[in-house]
């Protein structure tokens, strides 16, 4: 469980961060989100992974360790409204710079293809 | 109990929340009504608790939910200093703002509240991951505040500053995962004491946290390779929101002091001071750009805002110092370089606006209306902020200088500081020269400064005349402050003791 929980979160964070270093808002945005999902997890097994244990007093001999769900809840509060504000900003950005790219104008011969298409007829 | 050590966070959180509800929302007026009177029972909260501070440092626990486990606000004499240094900030910031700069978009009043609720958080906290959550406060409090105005730079500045500082709040709960993984808690008294205990493989995983803490609060910090979004988002917020994100590095640096030289402290064993050797040459190379972001700056606005980062090189320098001297002389240091950048801020707009088209590019312009006085004010703000005798940029200078002690910490720390302090003066004459002297004709723009922006940079810069005369005073209480930090809670050590079983 361990090993497969281990690659899962690296996997994600890998992921997350390639998809950050992009240069459009959207990858990045989606970069971040798996980025905080990752953090998620990682946050949970801080607690330690465990089968069985229980969250209510007196139900049980084993019992999960409760901080990490409560640091993970506010995470996750605190990590969607990031999110939806990003979104909001990269579409602002959209319209006020005219174009996704990160930096707010496109470098030089790397524009989309269809902007390409435009350039050549 | 005593309820001091709470109201600089409740006051603002309730002030901002008001300012959104109907008797307030619609009109600016009333919102700047509200603003000024939330701003001055802050300044008298902040007074009081300053004082309280240096009796016996302030608990709080809230809710009676006792630590380790509830939300526990600190107020040393540290954390009291920087609470009272936040209010004097804000308060120059928004008297500057009331002369119309509030009015460029919605809700300024508003956020700068959530803003001053989130430092005044970060700097009271005794949880690390409620200074998280403060972190976060003040973080979403200042996308909006950068984008307030509107205009393709801020919103550009404004994209990486967001999309960095939300990778770095990712980093900050993967460390505290880690932390908590391996501590078993999240309070930074206790996790103190718990440092030195830990087995080889856990002692692994905490060094990979505390140092993963060291990447995110050097981001705040604007700490050398991660600074380049500083000077670009600083240079294009409107004036009020630049000067009061002038605290903002200071969090940063505040949370390096808390972190890693006193949780990663002595007492931490093989983990003691396991942050130093990386922040050294940090420092110094944020000098060094700092001092090459002054020289190269094309507009006065980038040039203050490589001053911040100058300022953040010299704090950072004197957290590796790692003694009771740079201490001292780090936080005389902040008080002051704090209240002079913010006047800076304030003081390029002014100008700025007088100069018409050619704002404040180092280009030939119409001379400005009030270039006399303009020009008093941006004198005494450069021979502060360059650390020339007789103001207090001087004195926290020359108070760092000595706390060098052995050979090679001289050689490093003297020869970059003072480069970069020529750096700062060589820019600001070069400045100076360009923004009062050429000028092309004698005709001048019409519109004079507005009173509240003149009283309110005055008001900033009165601070460091005021440093320099009650300069003793200020040490010892530095002094002392330096002393209780390094102890790491001892209060709330005894109260966990208490509290357990």
């Amino acid at each position: 469980m361990e090993a497969i929980f281990a690659f899962c979160v690296g996997l994600m964070t890998a992921c997350g961060l390639f998809l950050t270093l992009r240069g459009r808002t959207f990858p990045v945005v989606v970069g971040i989100t798996l980025l905080s999902y990752a953090v998620n997890l990682f946050l949970f097994s801080s607690g330690r992974l465990l089968i069985n244990g229980a969250t209510i007093l007196g139900q049980s001999d084993q019992y999960a360790d409760p901080l990490p769900q409560a640091l993970v809840l506010t995470a996750i509060v605190i990590g969607f409204a990031m999110t939806a504000f990003v979104v909001i900003l990269a579409i602002r950005a959209r319209s006020d710079l005219g174009n996704d790219h990160v930096d707010g104008r496109n470098p030089p011969g790397a524009g989309l293809p269809s902007d390409r298409l435009k350039e050549k007829n | 109990m005593q309820h001091w050590a709470v109201l600089p966070i409740l006051i603002p959180l309730l002030a901002g929340t008001l300012m959104l509800l109907p008797p307030l929302a619609g009109t600016i007026r009333r919102q700047r009504i509200a603003s000024l009177v939330s701003l001055t029972l802050m300044l008298v909260g902040a007074l009081v608790l300053f004082r309280l501070s240096t009796q016996a440092t302030q608990l709080y626990v809230l809710g009676d939910w006792q630590p380790p486990f509830g939300i526990l606000l600190v107020a040393d004499r540290l954390s009291s200093l920087l609470v009272l240094l936040t209010t004097v900030l804000a308060i120059g910031a928004v008297l500057y703002s009331l002369a119309g700069d509030d009015n460029r978009g919605k809700y300024f009043h508003s956020l700068m509240m959530y803003q001053l609720m989130g430092v005044n958080g970060a700097f009271l906290t005794g949880d690390i991951f409620n200074l998280f959550v403060f972190f976060e406060v003040l973080l979403i409090a200042s996308y909006a505040l950068l984008i307030h105005g509107g205009g393709k730079q801020k919103t550009q500045a404004n994209v990486h500053y967001i999309v960095l500082n939300l990778i770095g709040s990712a980093f900050f709960l993967f460390a505290l995962g880690m932390l908590y993984g391996t501590l078993g808690t999240l309070n930074m008294a206790q996790m103190s004491t718990r440092i030195a205990g830990l087995t080889p493989g856990a002692s692994i995983l905490a060094e990979a946290g505390a140092l993963l803490l060291l990447v995110v609060f050097g981001l705040k910090a604007a700490m050398m390779p991660l600074h380049f979004w500083l000077p670009k988002a600083y240079a294009s917020a409107s004036a009020p929101v630049a000067a009061m994100f002038a605290i903002m590095t200071k969090v940063g640096i505040y949370s390096i002091f808390r972190v890693h030289t006193v949780v990663f402290g002595e007492q931490a064993g093989d983990l003691a001071y396991i942050a130093i050797p990386w922040i050294w040459p940090m420092a110094l190379l944020t000098l060094v750009i700092g001092a090459v972001g002054v020289l190269a700056a094309p507009t006065l606005r980038t040039l203050v805002a490589n001053l911040i980062l100058i300022s953040a090189g010299t704090l950072l320098v004197a957290v590796v110092l790692l003694n009771t001297q740079a201490v001292i002389g780090g936080l005389y240091y902040l008080v002051h370089t704090t209240l002079v950048t913010g006047a800076l801020f304030l003081l390029a707009d002014v100008i700025a606006q007088q100069r018409g088209q050619a704002s404040d590019r180092f280009v030939v312009s119409r001379p400005m209306k009030q270039a006399p006085l303009l020009g008093l004010l941006f004198f005494i703000g450069a021979v502060t902020v360059a650390g020339l005798p007789p103001l207090s940029g001087f004195v926290g200078k020359a108070l760092l200088l000595q706390a060098a002690q052995t050979a090679t910490e001289m050689g490093w720390v003297w020869s970059t500081i003072l480069l970069s302090s020529l750096a700062v003066i060589i820019g600001l004459s070069r400045a100076g020269t360009n923004l009062f002297w050429h000028v092309s004709g004698n005709k001048t723009g019409t519109d004079n400064a507005r009173p509240i922006q003149l009283i309110a940079i005055a008001f900033l810069l009165l601070a460091s005349p005021a440093l320099v005369i009650f300069g003793g005073p200020a040490t010892e209480f530095a002094e002392a402050a330096a002393l209780q930090m390094q102890q790491m809670y001892p209060e709330v050590q005894t109260l966990i003791a208490e509290g357990q079983p």
